[in-house]
């Protein structure tokens, strides 16, 4: 292979070579600081941004007191109608292992784990939740379309990871008043 | 001693793409479901802690040491270190690789506590970082001595950028090896029955992220360093260069909590920083897309192209060095798109730890990065074993096959990720009607792997007929030269005392909070969970 001729030597040369340069980086920290603020924007203005407090809350004590106990999971109709979902995952299953929340109403999951880390994942939809053992993760959803998802942890757990299939179903507002009518807690069966 | 790093490096990379092509398709609709699930998870271990740590870690340590030779002109500093660092990582891969074999630590690469292994494949893991560590000690070395002993003359460029990549890894390893030396490793010696997990993610998300530039340093350095050289071109800019790795080093780090979005254990105001110092990493990555192109297009020009695109026309495109760095290229260009994606915690959520971030990695690490490794190989081959390598069309065809395989493979990877596919699952329930839908794209991702294996086995048959040749005495190594060779450079470009300082400020303030803030928190302790242990 043969060695290029030398390039010709003259500053304008070096000049005109930093200053494309300058413009390139220009345009990437531009493009970079629109995701940015799009990131932001959507973040503030959809209110899709993480939970902003770190929770913690005792593994071992989970069915004995606090929100977690058996009784309390499911699905629980608050004063000002919104709905509050609390689970557990486990290895290998989540408890309910079907969830029952009604369609286009704000809902708030609470979830922990009381082993190891798992996942929560709700198919076609954007709720996605690690469940660290020790603390509790939360998010807010809305369901605009009836049906059923799978609800798969999505994080290995343990020789049985494959077998932790969950459900959702999104029942209609009314279906839904009539199952939570009386009952404490709702989810479904199967 | 390099080629022994190198050999040691592609004899583990031999070993474990097979597991992987199995563990796909024993996942996939061609094969029922497995009697033990515990041996698609002991296979993921042996696979991913291969690839990712011991893998890529010999090659940068290879080509780091071949580096200081070749561009400082002089033997390495520390020749004795350089081989107790290679003892470190064969005893530490020796050692940890035995319990995953034997089904003890079945607890991925990422080790997910509170789920505890044996305390050997921990310790193994430990090794292999210290004798990294003593190469980061050495190639910082050497590029002292070199100054002091030529003042006043820039440092060459690929050792610079070596050092750079050395530093970020020594630095980045911290995260991790605190996590396994203060967390897990204690725990699996059972001298502690409970383990804060959450602050052991925040800890392993310091060197998840970094780890990953830390592979692609060799890539980079050869984009910059190899490739104009072997088409007939010039570097379009020194400085540049410089300034990208330099970037790497400082902000590659302090953004690892985007790991970490969908996380209880770290509030949104941090996540939204790291988001926003993930942003800023693009850059660097931006800015050598920008000046390997316009090298590229020197070579082209010289080459006699004309015209806007004529000089693509011109170019080498026989040359494996050229048309492995354009795949890797087009593998970059893709995987880069999807990195945007994964990094606002807005569209992460839809495709956090499903396939797609399979598909993205694979696409990354494998695609782009590890193509570079073959041809790093290819070009250094004749200079480490004093043999020719010919076998041009060979090596074409390897190149071509490892880029179709890795595009077969990821793209349906991360199109079943989408659909909401979770990852590091044994076999799934094809005879579902909803997860039926996705059958086809997991097929398609076994023959892709399949292609992989292929390409893997020409490459080694390509070195293997290298190591046949008769010998020949190659001329001087050399790397690419720039169009305007830098004569003096200001201390900045030239050194990183700053950068190193600024880096770790970056780290106290990213990480600092979410670090002191757990370990202040009384309760966040769990109890150990056992595994490979009999129930």
């Amino acid at each position: 292979m043969t060695e290029p001729p030398p390039p010709p030597s003259h500053d304008e040369g070096a000049e005109r070579i930093e200053g494309i340069e300058r413009r390139w980086a220009m345009v990437g920290i531009g493009v970079l600081l629109v995701l940015v603020v799009v990131a932001a924007f959507a973040g503030i203005h959809q209110a899709a941004m993480p939970q902003s407090r770190v929770e913690i809350v005792d593994p071992l004590r989970l069915h004995l007191s606090g929100e977690f106990i058996d009784s309390n999971l499911g699905s629980a109709v608050e004063p000002d109608g919104s709905v509050t979902v609390r689970a557990i995952g486990q290895e290998y299953s989540f408890t309910p292992s079907c969830i029952l929340v009604p369609r286009d109403t704000p809902i708030t999951f609470r979830a922990t784990s009381a082993d190891v880390v798992h996942g929560f994942l709700i198919d076609g939809t954007d709720i996605n939740l690690m469940l660290v053992p020790g603390y509790i993760s939360s998010l807010r959803a809305r369901f605009e379309t009836l049906g059923e998802r799978y609800m798969p942890c999505h994080e290995f757990c343990g020789t049985g990871h494959e077998g932790m299939w969950g459900r959702i179903k999104v029942v209609d507002k009314a279906v839904f008043a009539q199952m939570a009518a009386g009952a404490k807690r709702v989810s479904c069966v199967k | 001693m390099i080629l022994a790093h190198f050999w040691l490096a592609f004899a583990g990379f031999g070993a474990a793409l097979p597991l992987g092509a199995w563990q796909m398709y024993i996942r996939s609709p061609l094969h029922g479901w497995i009697s033990d699930p515990e041996w698609y998870y002991r296979s993921v271990t042996a696979h991913g802690t291969t690839m990712a740590y011991v893998f890529p870690t010999l090659v940068a340590m290879g080509f780091g040491y071949f580096v200081a030779e070749a561009a400082l002109q002089r033997p390495l500093i520390g020749l004795r270190w350089a081989w107790l660092g290679f003892a470190l990582v064969v005893i530490g891969t020796v050692t940890a690789i035995i319990p995953v074999a034997l089904g003890l630590a079945s607890v991925l690469y990422t080790f997910y506590p509170p789920m505890i292994g044996n305390p050997f494949y921990y310790i193994g893991v430990v090794l292999v970082v210290v004798g990294s560590w003593i190469w980061v000690a050495l190639m910082g070395i050497n590029m002292q001595r070199w100054k002091r002993d030529n003042p006043g003359t820039p440092v060459p460029f690929p050792m610079f950028a070596t050092v750079a990549g050395a530093y970020l890894w020594g630095w980045t390893a911290v995260g991790a090896a605190l996590e396994l030396l203060f967390q897990i490793i204690p725990a699996a010696l059972g001298l502690s029955r409970t383990i804060d997990a959450g602050l052991a993610r925040v800890f392993f998300s310091w060197t998840l992220h970094a780890i990953v530039y830390f592979w692609l340093m060799p890539t980079y350095i050869a984009y910059y360093t190899i490739l104009p050289r072997a088409i007939g071109g010039r570097l379009y800019s020194d400085a540049m260069g410089r300034l990208s790795f330099i970037l790497f080093l400082v902000v590659a780090m302090p953004i690892g909590v985007h790991h970490l979005f969908a996380d209880p254990e770290v509030g949104s105001g941090f996540k939204f920083l790291h988001s926003v110092f993930t942003a800023l990493v693009a850059l660097p990555t931006l800015l050598t897309v920008f000046t390997i192109c316009a090298s590229v297009e020197i070579a082209g020009r010289l080459r006699g192209g004309k015209g806007v695109l004529g000089w693509l026309a011109a170019l080498p495109w026989r040359n494996p060095v050229m048309l492995g760095a354009a795949l890797s290229f087009v593998m970059l260009g893709f995987g880069g798109a999807g990195g945007l994606i994964n990094m606002s915690y807005q569209l992460d959520s839809t495709i956090h730890n499903t396939q797609w971030v399979t598909g993205h990695f694979h696409l990354i690490f494998g695609g782009a990065i590890v193509i570079m490794y073959f041809v790093i190989a290819y070009d250094l081959w004749p200079h480490l074993t004093g043999r020719s390598l010919d076998s041009l069309g060979l090596m074409r065809a390897q190149l071509w096959t490892w880029f179709v395989g890795m595009i077969v493979l990821t793209f349906p990877w991360h199109y079943v990720g989408i659909l909401g596919m979770p990852r590091r699952m044994a076999f799934y329930d094809y005879s579902d009607p909803v997860i039926a839908a996705q059958a086809a794209s997991v097929t398609m991702s076994v023959i892709g792997a399949a292609i992989l294996v292929v390409s893997g086995a020409l490459f080694f048959l390509v070195l293997a007929r290298g190591h046949a040749a008769p010998r020949t005495a190659p001329p001087a190594y050399r790397f690419s030269v720039a169009v305007r060779p830098p004569r003096a450079l200001p201390a900045a470009l030239n050194g990183f005392g700053l950068w190193l300082g600024l880096m770790i400020a970056l780290t106290l303030v990213n990480y600092g909070f979410p670090i002191a803030h757990l370990l202040a928190t009384p309760g966040t302790a769990v109890p150990t969970v056992n595994v490979g242990a009999l129930r």
